[in-house]
């Protein structure tokens, strides 16, 4: 199993490279530089010529592109422009605030997609299963933003203005203004209740799609014959399907989770520039509008890291649950 | 004579599909007595596996139901109608079942000695030490080298021969009083086939359990089963013990089944082979099913056919041999 | 058995009264999705053809759409009652016999009512995207009165009331859904094509040239594709060609692996081996055999992809990377999110077209899956 964890992770470090190579050309293909965006009235085309060659601008694109990868390789992502730090530094403030918003979301989603989907094949045609399959189709088929706003709508602005409910969420931020100030608990619950919004946006999509898969994958294994078996030595209904099917049903649910990830990772782009989370995806979003590019090639190298160390630890789940994989 | 320990009676097992009512078994009626081998064969799609089923309540209902008349008494006890808890505390404790895709037929993410276990503690409620003890004895009990290591092994690392014979291990944890095999040596290479045979009769023996074996394959009927029952198109055709069926089948189907198998006695023999296919349980054939296939049909079978008892154990559903038969028997 | 008996009572008494009304006779011979589909077209096209008479001149001289919006509209009234007709007085006998792989998944995918319902809409939004200038209420970008007639909430005049400018939000919509429906048909166009070709060559190539294309295309298909675009699109200027072909070309991976699976599976298979026997070149191995039967898979991911890249094109619009100058549904959500609690129309519609356009195309790709799969077909 170490084995094909290791090939795993060799096999992915193309990956990282390939993306980043990828990132760099496109970015170097676009017509301007940072240096455009730097300019100032009354900077003198000298200065500007300056200033390119500070950042190596002028030299050519392969050159530019080894000295790239190689500082890369030795971790060193350069400095950034728009925020006047090491791109390091700043991707280590934000990352931790993407990472609590996005595996949160993960975790909700593929929890409430597994037990939704296992309820629907086990009530298979029932009017729960299919109006189940109505309501998650249709949040299958939502754009995260738009799901997000109907959301803030709901339970922050009419919530909070119109029906005057005691509870409403916030629409926006992370924290409360009063949060220095506030005991342990009440700072869990106020960073919790920030986060109700956001998660909800970001994994009510992937819920209805895992739920979708999960449903399928359920319905096949009860089919299998080691079902009948199952049945066949007495053991109640419960045992039958949380035991033996549910746990071969996941299977296919794991590898699915290698493959949420990236579309995870796009949603968080959305889903934080619609509440105004101060993540990745809001960094990201603000280095291309800036042509920032050490930190776009910062930001995108973590993005493909993270999807990485996803699919690894896919991987792990999926050999834990499958011992033909642990034993290969 | 020994007691009848299950007795099937008028059992009919329909599926209501979307093409229409597909009568996989349609009134079929035998018996197992204690301690006694009953083959059932038959071509695939003559509902065998149906009729298995239905004994534990296994099939899943809907599409599956049985009709209203149908009874299965095991040890005088309704098993129709009976409640899901009672129909539990019976499956895998005193009828246990065997299946013929041991491939697939054991859980591939738990150890083979968790899914014996499971069964232990569940009917015999034993501790999961003692459990493991005796889930170890019954591997050697059914011929595995090393049964301690074995527990631990998973289903992938065995072949189908061991599959099997675990498959058997489980299905003995409680010592059954009966044990329904279906078809479990077809997907065995012949050796393999001939020990698991072999294991079964040996465990027949030891266990003082009844065995119904289903099966397609008259060698094996001939090998360990003490009396037969031929099933075609939902329906028992003949029934009687073993040596009368193959010394004298009286049903064009038996004669038929006999003749497309390999006689190493008479090794010039051509094989014939029954002509067509079974057909479809939406559109049972009108008067006697088998009159399609049938080389000495003519007038009177477009007749349903019932089932004429010949003597205590032989009967036959085809009027021409039942009359022959009798005809004869009156005659001398 | 019952609709055939209907369909050659028909014929026999050669063109029925019901055949004056398109849809009709076949409404009537239970064959409900095409039938509804005609008479919808139909009398809608009536409808509009009526209601605007007195325009028609106007929208004929303005631009490149409102010729194309007119002949449209009469050519579908045209076809309608064409294929009408011989559909009932055909040759008789051809829908009988012709049950080959393609029949079978028609009839599979005509017994789902949900998927035919999704086939209806999206037939509907395309034949309403040709003929916009037709239906359209007002001049989408047409600015109000900036005192009277900002944040109107709905009414008769404005059905789905208007924005900040005054717009007409129906108006809007209606074009708006031009943008997402030709971007998420043109983009999974070119990327079926790409995906295809190269799907079918590195599964039918095998070794070296395989494991290349595969590694790039799992490169591809697991970093974030909104982020993928969203850098290639904003260092860029933002054309619909732009953004069509960069969605297009981030898709086809997908599409690529599955014709690679499919490939795989087919290479082995009797009638490859046997035109490769028979010495056949791999181009037209490739072509003639292998991508026709590989293509079930396709068509479903390519329904199920348009659905995808219409929420991802409403994902661009949202960041303020769509289409520039042109109303799409994700940048109307974008624009309206400001004015949530005092314009709520503004965000919920476009919202909810995507969300029911998308849907539409899910229902129809599933609906696809179900009926082109063997296995799932009784």
């Amino acid at each position: 199993m170490v084995k094909y964890l290791l090939y795993r992770l060799v096999a992915a470090v193309p990956l990282v490279l390939g993306i980043s190579t990828i990132i760099f050309f496109v970015m170097s293909a676009a017509p301007g530089d940072m240096v455009d965006i730097m300019i100032r009235p009354g900077m003198t085309a000298e200065v500007a010529e300056q200033l390119r060659a500070n950042h190596g601008l002028g030299q050519p694109i392969v050159v530019r592109y080894v000295r790239w990868m190689v500082d890369t390789l030795r971790g060193d992502f350069g400095y950034s422009v728009l925020h006047g730090r090491p791109v390091l530094d700043i991707i280590r403030s934000h990352l931790p605030r993407t990472l609590i918003l996005s595996l949160t979301a993960l975790a909700v989603a593929f929890f409430s997609g597994i037990v939704l989907g296992t309820i629907q094949a086990i009530r298979q045609y029932s009017w729960l299963d299919s109006g189940l399959s109505v309501v998650l189709l249709f949040f299958y088929s939502m754009p995260s933003f738009w799901l997000a706003y109907m959301l803030i709508l709901t339970f922050s602005l009419f919530a909070r203005n119109v029906w005057e409910w005691p509870m409403w969420f916030p629409a926006a931020g992370m924290l409360g203004t009063d949060h220095e100030g506030l005991s342990f608990v009440a700072r869990v619950a106020d960073r919790m209740r920030f986060m109700v919004l956001p998660t909800l946006s970001l994994s009510l999509v992937l819920t209805a799609g895992i739920a979708r898969y999960m449903r399928g994958s359920m319905l096949e294994v009860v089919r299998q014959d080691f079902v009948r078996t199952a049945r066949a030595k007495g053991l109640p209904e419960r045992a039958v399907v949380f035991k033996h099917a549910l746990r071969n049903a996941l299977l296919p649910v794991i590898t699915l989770l290698g493959l949420y990830i990236p579309v995870l990772f796009s949603g968080t782009v959305i889903i934080e520039k619609v509440f105004a989370w101060p993540g990745m995806g809001t960094l990201l979003i603000q280095a291309i509008e800036a042509r920032d590019y050490m930190l776009v090639m910062g930001a995108s190298f973590f993005f493909a890291l993270m999807v990485i160390v996803g699919n690894l630890i896919a991987d792990v789940l999926y050999a834990v649950v499958d011992p033909r994989i642990r034993y290969e | 004579m020994s007691e009848i320990l299950l007795s099937i009676k008028d059992l009919r097992t329909w599926f209501f599909t979307d093409q229409g009512v597909a009568k996989a078994v349609d009134g079929v009626s035998f018996e197992v007595r204690e301690g006694e081998t009953l083959g059932v064969v038959g071509e695939s799609g003559c509902g065998k596996t149906v009729t298995s089923l239905s004994v534990l309540g296994l099939l899943p209902q809907p599409p599956a139901r049985i009709m209203d008349g149908s009874s299965i008494l095991f040890e005088g006890e309704e098993l129709i109608g009976a409640d899901e808890r009672r129909l539990r505390g019976l499956r895998g404790n005193e009828i246990s079942m065997i299946f013929q895709e041991p491939m697939s037929s054991l859980n591939p993410v738990f150890s083979i000695g968790d899914q014996i276990i499971e069964v232990l503690r569940l009917h015999r409620g034993l501790d999961r030490k003692d459990a493991r003890v005796e889930a170890a004895r019954l591997l050697q009990e059914v011929g595995m080298a090393e049964p301690d290591r074995r527990l631990d092994d998973y289903p992938h690392q065995l072949s189908g021969g061991m599959r099997q014979r675990v498959m058997i291990a489980m299905a003995l944890s409680c010592e059954p009083k009966l044990l329904i095999a279906d078809e479990p040596t077809t997907a065995l290479d012949v050796t393999i086939q001939a020990q698991i045979l072999e294991l079964l009769a040996d465990l027949r023996g030891r266990y003082g359990m009844s065995v119904l074996l289903i099966t397609h394959d008259l060698g094996v009927v001939a090998e360990v089963c003490d009396r037969v029952v031929v099933m075609y198109a939902g329906q028992v055709v003949e029934t009687g013990d073993v040596e009368e069926i193959f010394a004298d089948p009286q049903h064009p189907y038996t004669r038929g089944l006999l003749r497309s198998l390999p006689s190493l006695d008479v090794p010039e023999r051509r094989l014939s082979p029954i002509p067509g296919m079974v057909p479809s349980p939406i559109d049972w054939p009108q008067g006697c099913r088998f009159r399609d296939r049938c080389d000495s049909a003519g007038d009177g079978c477009e007749a349903e056919q019932s089932l004429v008892h010949l003597g205590d154990h032989r009967a036959v559903r085809c009027w021409k041999a039942a009359a022959e038969s009798l005809g004869g028997a009156a005659g001398s | 058995m019952s609709e055939d008996g209907a369909v050659h009572g028909l014929r026999r008494g050669g063109a029925p009264l019901t055949a004056i009304l398109p849809g009709a006779p076949q409404l009537l011979a239970g064959r409900w999705g095409a039938g509804t589909v005609a008479l919808l077209v139909w009398l809608g096209s009536w409808w509009v053809l009526i209601a605007r008479r007195h325009s028609l001149a106007d929208v004929w001289a303005a631009g490149w759409d409102g010729p194309l919006a007119i002949t449209t509209l009469l050519g579908a009234l045209v076809s309608c009652w064409v294929w009408s007709l011989r559909d009932t007085l055909g040759p008789g006998g051809h829908r009988d016999v012709s049950v080959g792989q393609w029949g079978l998944a028609c009839r599979a995918f005509s017994k789902n009512r949900t998927a035919v319902v999704g086939l209806i809409v999206i037939v509907g939004l395309y034949y309403v995207a040709l003929i916009t200038p037709l239906v359209t209420p007002a001049d989408p970008s047409a600015q109000g009165n900036l005192l009277t007639e900002r944040f109107l909430p709905l009414s008769a005049a404005h059905r789905l009331g208007t924005d900040q400018y005054g717009r007409d939000v129906l108006a809007r919509l209606l074009y708006g859904a031009r943008i997402s429906l030709t971007i998420g048909f043109v983009a999974v166009g070119i990327s079926v094509s790409i995906g295809t070709l190269v799907g079918a060559t590195a599964g039918y190539l095998g070794g070296i040239a395989d494991a290349v294309i595969m590694r790039f295309v799992d490169m591809i298909i697991s970093f974030p594709r909104l982020i993928l675009l969203v850098t290639i699109v904003a260092v860029f200027d933002r054309s619909i060609f732009l953004i069509v072909v960069v969605l297009g070309l981030t898709l086809w991976p997908g599409t690529a692996r599955i014709v690679r699976g499919e490939v795989l599976s087919l290479r082995e298979r009797e009638f490859v081996q046997a035109a490769r026997a028979l010495g056949y070149s791999t181009r037209r191995i490739i072509l003639r055999h292998i991508i026709p039967n590989a293509l079930a898979p396709v068509i479903v991911a390519a329904t199920l992809g348009i659905g995808n890249t219409i929420v991802l094109e409403a994902g661009l619009s949202f960041l303020g990377l769509g289409v520039a100058g042109t109303p799409s549904w994700g940048s109307m959500v974008a624009e309206g999110r400001g004015d949530l609690l005092n314009a709520w129309w503004l965000a919920t519609f476009p919202g909810l077209a995507i969300v029911f356009t998308v849907l539409s195309f899910n229902l129809v790709g599933d609906g696809l899956r179900d009926a082109l799969d063997p296995r799932l077909r009784t």
